[in-house]
């Protein structure tokens, strides 16, 4: 039993970190009908960012901040240079786009900052661990869902109390009327980035805070994740990707603690197999709605 | 203006004038290019040719956004609602493009339609046809335009809800001075309630005239009223 709070424990902070990137890819994607695969790429920026500053001893707070204000420029200067001139075109001009500025990102970063993993020097209290009974509770774990939980609520507020929220929600439906509506179509894509950039750099800072290390291909497999957990809640439902991201976190990481000897390494692709096995049995998602796609 | 789907000429050299607190028609047939002259006005599609002037200003090039915060409104066909927003959520996004001036007045705007008060929390999809159609117009009042677009008000709705919609319409100019420009496929009620109104055929304005020369029209008379 012990070990099972152990596992779930786990689970949900590796589904934390997806589920905050699958909320910002399927931010971006329920109003451009994009998929970001340049999204794992604000993480990366987010690790190196967090390297720098703690390498030039910057304290945790300014660091923090920083991170975020990394994350959140770099999204929204993708969508400024990337994205904005290829407005309106097709779902597979934008999804190579997507790859061009992930790979732009990666070489950049090869080049200009380091090819090697560099070691973030991330501040004591991260290796802390509570115990509660027989469980032990690492605090970045605690940290990290608290954050998690506290980010979507923050977002919900953000979309259901603010009128550019209601307008984000209403362009997931039907960006043109919105348009008619006399919202600036800019003002809406530029926030869903720069949101969906905030959470990237909010993932960042819990990732790199449990794994410190970071290298420009860090975010690669991160996003593919986020994307399984997009698909998995549902695309086009923010709350859909939010789940889909904890299951797949939870999936992976009891299969990782209960399979045994070469096995393990097929934790990854059992995972896949459960998710494939859902999609099976509900094509649209765990939480998707079948419109939100038309 | 004319204006192109690709290759196909949806509307070509139609000229039309709108003026200050007029209720203006616009009939057809399907495919006629009654909505398409509407998309253009409200920039949702770029005329080709010509101009689209407001108030002198020529705004044919403006985006849709720029065009109603010139004062035009379009409800488009179909309501086009966001169903998953409550009613009130619809009505703030109205009047999103004036800012927290619109917060104060959509109060004033609910006396017009006192159902919608009720309706407030609930999402639009659970609304009734015409209580959409209502919200649908509320909405585009919420932005206080000066020259309003209809395309098909009444289109689905029972004869006793097209009353009440009709009513409303009237009301908006007489006692706003609102411009109306509307298109509807129902003939008779149409040029019940215009003061004006435009034939258009294939893209291209047919007959023009006052309710009166247009029922008298062999064109109106040929097409709608089943007159030989």
């Amino acid at each position: 039993m012990t070990q099972l709070i152990q596992e779930l424990v786990n689970g949900v902070s590796l589904g934390s970190t997806y589920a905050l990137l699958a909320l910002g890819l399927a931010m971006v994607f329920s109003i451009l009908g994009l998929i970001n695969f340049a999204h794992g790429e604000l993480v990366t920026i987010g690790g190196y960012t967090m390297w720098a500053l703690f390498n030039h001893g910057f304290p945790w707070p300014a660091v923090l901040v920083l991170t975020l204000i990394a994350t959140t420029l770099a999204a929204v200067a993708m969508e400024r240079i990337a994205f904005r001139p290829l407005r309106g075109a097709n779902i597979s001009t934008l999804l190579i786009t997507s790859f061009a500025v992930s790979f732009f990102i990666q070489v950049a970063l090869q080049i200009f900052v380091s090819a090697q993993p560099q070691g973030i020097g991330v501040p004591n209290w991260t290796d802390t661990v509570w115990h509660v009974g027989d469980v032990s509770l690492p605090a970045v774990k605690v940290v990290t869902l608290a954050v998690t939980v506290t980010a979507v609520v923050l977002l919900t507020v953000f979309l259901r109390r603010t009128i550019l929220g209601v307008a984000m929600r209403a362009a997931a439906e039907d960006f043109d009327t919105v348009r008619l509506l006399g919202v600036r179509a800019n003002v809406v894509v530029v926030t869903a980035f720069a949101v969906s950039g905030l959470l990237a750099g909010v993932a960042a800072l819990l990732f790199f805070a449990s794994a410190p290390g970071v290298d420009s291909g860090v975010g690669t497999p991160l996003v593919i994740n986020a994307f399984i957990g997009v698909i998995l809640g549902g695309l086009g439902n923010l709350y859909g990707a939010v789940l889909g991201g904890f299951v797949l976190g939870l999936a992976t990481s009891l299969l990782d603690a209960n399979l045994h000897g070469t096995y393990t390494q097929f934790s990854q692709a059992f995972a896949l197999a459960i998710v494939v096995g859902i999609l099976l049995v509900r094509p649209q998602g765990l939480v998707g709605r079948a419109e939100a796609l038309t | 203006m004319t204006a192109r789907y690709g290759p196909v000429m949806a509307v070509r050299n139609v000229s039309l004038k709108v003026g200050v607190g007029e209720i203006v028609a616009l009939l057809g047939a399907n495919g006629a290019g009654k909505s398409t002259t509407l998309a253009c006005v409200a920039g949702l599609h770029r005329s080709r040719h010509g101009q689209i002037r407001f108030d002198g200003e020529d705004v044919s090039r403006l985006s849709p956004e720029r065009v109603l915060r010139r004062g035009i409104s379009l409800t488009p066909e179909g309501r086009r609602l966001f169903s998953t927003l409550t009613v009130r959520e619809n009505l703030l996004l109205g009047g999103a493009a004036r800012g927290r001036r619109s917060r104060n007045d959509y109060g004033e705007l609910l006396s017009l339609f006192p159902i919608l008060r009720e309706r407030l929390h609930q999402p639009a999809a659970l609304l009734s046809g015409g209580e959409q159609q209502q919200l649908a117009i509320a909405r585009s009042l919420m932005s206080r335009p000066r020259l309003l677009l209809l395309d098909e008000p009444t289109l689905g709705l029972a004869p006793m809800l097209v009353r009440q919609v009709l009513d409303l319409i009237r009301g908006l100019r007489d006692e706003q001075g609102l411009s109306v420009l509307m298109v509807d496929q129902n003939v008779h009620q149409a040029l019940d309630l215009c003061d004006r109104g435009y034939i258009l055929r294939t893209g291209e304005i047919a007959a023009t005239g006052s309710p009166e020369e247009l029922r008298r029209s062999r064109e109106v008379q040929a097409a709608y009223l089943g007159v030989a």
